[in-house]
């Protein structure tokens, strides 16, 4: 990059030739200046770029810092290990159990839709779809992304809840399935586009080679398509995981929010996320133990999407297949 | 050659049922969006009207109406516009432009793409910790706006990235070759011709920013608001007033939700009709966002 101004001298001299030295400020002070304001502009710029930084520095501050206070009231071996999660009780206990259970069972259903259909859309629209559907198909689906999660914890608890009701007699009206039925729904996307991506990078020869083979389309698609595209189809995988952990108004609205220590979706159950916004929409004084609990409930949900974040990037940087 | 024939069926027929099956799953998707629509229609169609649209939230579900959630949605959106736009795409002219390789390039690399995958409760946490009592902004329009902004960022940086990268290497010699400084060739060059990248990004987050309900209940969003901000116009001089930056608010997404958690029906059909508004302006934004990438990839012939 220091070669430029360099660059400029046979340049701004020919326009010298032309046109005659420029009258009122020399041509070196002009340039002093502009070399200046070049400085200058740059700086601004990396500040900007730095900003994401202070951010990253602001979140992991503050829960750190919140959650300190915390836990010096609660051992780190009840908060992990108790089963009772009533920080809002005359005698509250602190077992965050409850809500990570409930966080891991929501998530589990939702990738049970969200993974197998997300996957097959992926494979249909790479390889079978004509080009012509794909491209009216893959922004439709990815529509379904942009909805509000509000919007959808409102299917959810109207439509979903009612309709799941019919096939599973006793269901209740809350309940962690449908919340997180309709959260694999609005995660397919996320799956379908990324590993359509993937996949498509897979170039034409080793498809070739499959169909000299004998292989049909499926075959192809499964045995020699799908492991060449692994590394994308991956990461799309756990960006689905990090999204279902981190979703909130879906399971707030319809999964209801008592902390309940269960695996069994057809109950209804509180996760991490939903336990912030209700302790939010009650009016907590600031320094209380229950207003310092909602930041421990945020520093485990920072860190187990932080693994899955993590994960997803060595993945991607380790399996990244050379053709 | 019997033999080989019937393979052939054989496998012409799993090809032809995996078409199916590709074509039904698609279908729950494309199919769940109808329902989705659909129900919102037949429940909040109806309730959709002028008085709707002007009226302050009321104890009484058929006189209740939106009017300072939008308002309050409106001003959030113009601070997080401000914010995350200018950000953003600074941002991301410096990382694809100006940025060395370096320690200090590779960690703002890495940042923005865990940034990206933060939960949005936890940023409304950090706005709750640090905005609201570190920095004493108060559950202001201010706060709300900042916090979405801090959430969209990562998008609008990629999305400029994105769009910058499309621009071939030649604009750029060339431009350089006829004495360019650094700052000419993104200004007058690559800043206009990635525009129409940009714009999209920054239409799709900000119509993401719209939708974000939980960052704003943790920072403490109220959902009964009777009130508008003060207007950011007024009659006698300066004639700009920015006291609406310290206002309480109400958004539309926390009026919808603190409608559907009531048991009376006659506020789900509230929450229906807030939806619809909801999902109407965010898919209008979103039609806009494909519009522009659909031209802008039409118009440029490099």
């Amino acid at each position: 990059m220091d070669e430029i101004p360099a660059l400029q001298h046979p340049v701004a001299a020919a326009a010298d030739l032309e046109t005659g030295p420029a009258p009122a400020p020399t041509p070196s002070a002009t340039k002093r200046l502009s070399h200046i304001k070049e400085r200058f502009i740059e700086a601004l710029l990396f500040l900007a770029a730095f900003s994401s930084v202070v951010i990253t520095v602001g979140i992991v501050g503050t829960l750190l810092y919140e959650s300190s206070s915390f836990f010096t009231h609660v051992s780190l071996k009840e908060f992990l290990t108790g089963t009772l999660w009533t920080p809002l009780f005359a005698s509250p206990r602190f077992g965050i159990l409850p809500l990570v259970t409930g966080t891991l069972v929501t998530t589990g259903v939702a990738l049970a839709v969200a993974l197998p259909i997300g996957t097959v859309v992926a494979i249909y629209l790479s390889e079978f779809a004509p080009s012509a559907v794909r491209e009216i198909i893959k922004p439709a689906l990815e529509l379904l992304s942009a909805v509000p999660t509000v919007v959808y914890g409102y299917f959810a608890l109207q439509f979903m809840s009612p309709l799941l009701q019919k096939l599973i007699p006793g269901l209740p009206t809350f309940n962690m399935l449908s919340a997180g039925v309709v959260m694999g729904i609005m995660i397919i996307p996320y799956v379908s586009s990324l590993s359509e991506d993937a996949m498509r990078a897979v170039p034409m020869s080793l498809r070739e080679g499959a169909y000299a083979m004998g292989a049909n389309r499926i075959i192809t698609a499964l045995k020699v398509v799908y492991p060449a595209a692994l590394s994308g189809i991956v990461a799309s995988y756990i960006l689905a995981i990090s999204r279902a952990i981190g979703e909130t108004m879906i399971v707030a609205i319809a999964a209801g929010m008592q902390p309940n220590l269960t695996l069994d979706p057809r109950e209804p159950a509180a996760t991490i996320t939903a336990f912030i916004v209700q302790v939010s929409l009650g009016d907590l004084p600031h320094g209380s133990i229950g207003y310092q609990s909602i930041f421990a409930a945020g520093v485990t949900l920072f860190i187990m999407t932080l693994i899955f974040n993590i994960l997803g990037y060595i993945l991607r940087k380790r399996f990244r297949e050379v053709y | 050659m019997s033999d080989f024939k019937r393979i052939i069926v054989k496998r012409k027929r799993q090809d032809f049922i995996f078409n199916i099956i590709g074509i039904v799953c698609t279908l729950v998707g494309i199919l769940t969006l109808g329902a989705l629509l659909a129900d919102l229609l037949i429940d909040g169609l109806a309730r959709i009207n002028w008085v709707f649209l002007t009226s302050f939230p009321s104890r009484f579900a058929e006189r209740a109406g939106i009017l300072s959630s939008w308002v309050g949605t409106l001003l959030i959106m113009l601070v997080t516009a401000f914010t995350a736009v200018p950000l953003g795409v600074s941002a991301g002219i410096y990382l694809e432009e100006y940025a060395r390789k370096n320690w200090v390039t590779n960690l703002i690399e890495i940042n923005i793409a865990n940034l990206a995958g933060v939960p949005s409760i936890i940023y409304g946490l950090m706005a709750l910790g640090l905005l609201v009592y570190q920095f004493r902004l108060g559950q202001s329009v201010l706060t709300g706006g900042l916090t979405l902004a801090f959430l969209i960022l990562p998008i609008v940086i990629v999305a400029t990235r994105e769009a910058l990268r499309t621009i071939p290497q030649g604009i750029r010699e060339a431009a350089y070759a006829l004495g360019s400084t650094k700052w000419q060739v993104v200004r007058h060059h690559l800043l206009p011709y990635s525009l129409g990248g940009t714009m999209t990004g920054i239409i799709i987050a900000l119509s993401r920013a719209i939708g974000e309900t939980a960052p704003l209940i943790t920072i403490g969003a109220l959902t009964f608001i009777a009130f508008l901000p003060p207007p950011p116009i007024k009659t006698q001089p300066p004639f700009l007033s920015f006291e609406w930056l310290w206002s309480p608010f109400a958004v539309l997404p926390i009026q919808m939700f603190n409608w559907v958690s009531r048991p009376d029906q006659d506020f789900v059909v509230n929450a229906a009709a807030a939806g619809l508004v909801l999902i109407v302006v965010t898919l209008l934004l979103n039609a806009i966002a494909i519009l522009i990438r659909y031209r802008v990839r039409k118009r440029i012939k490099w």
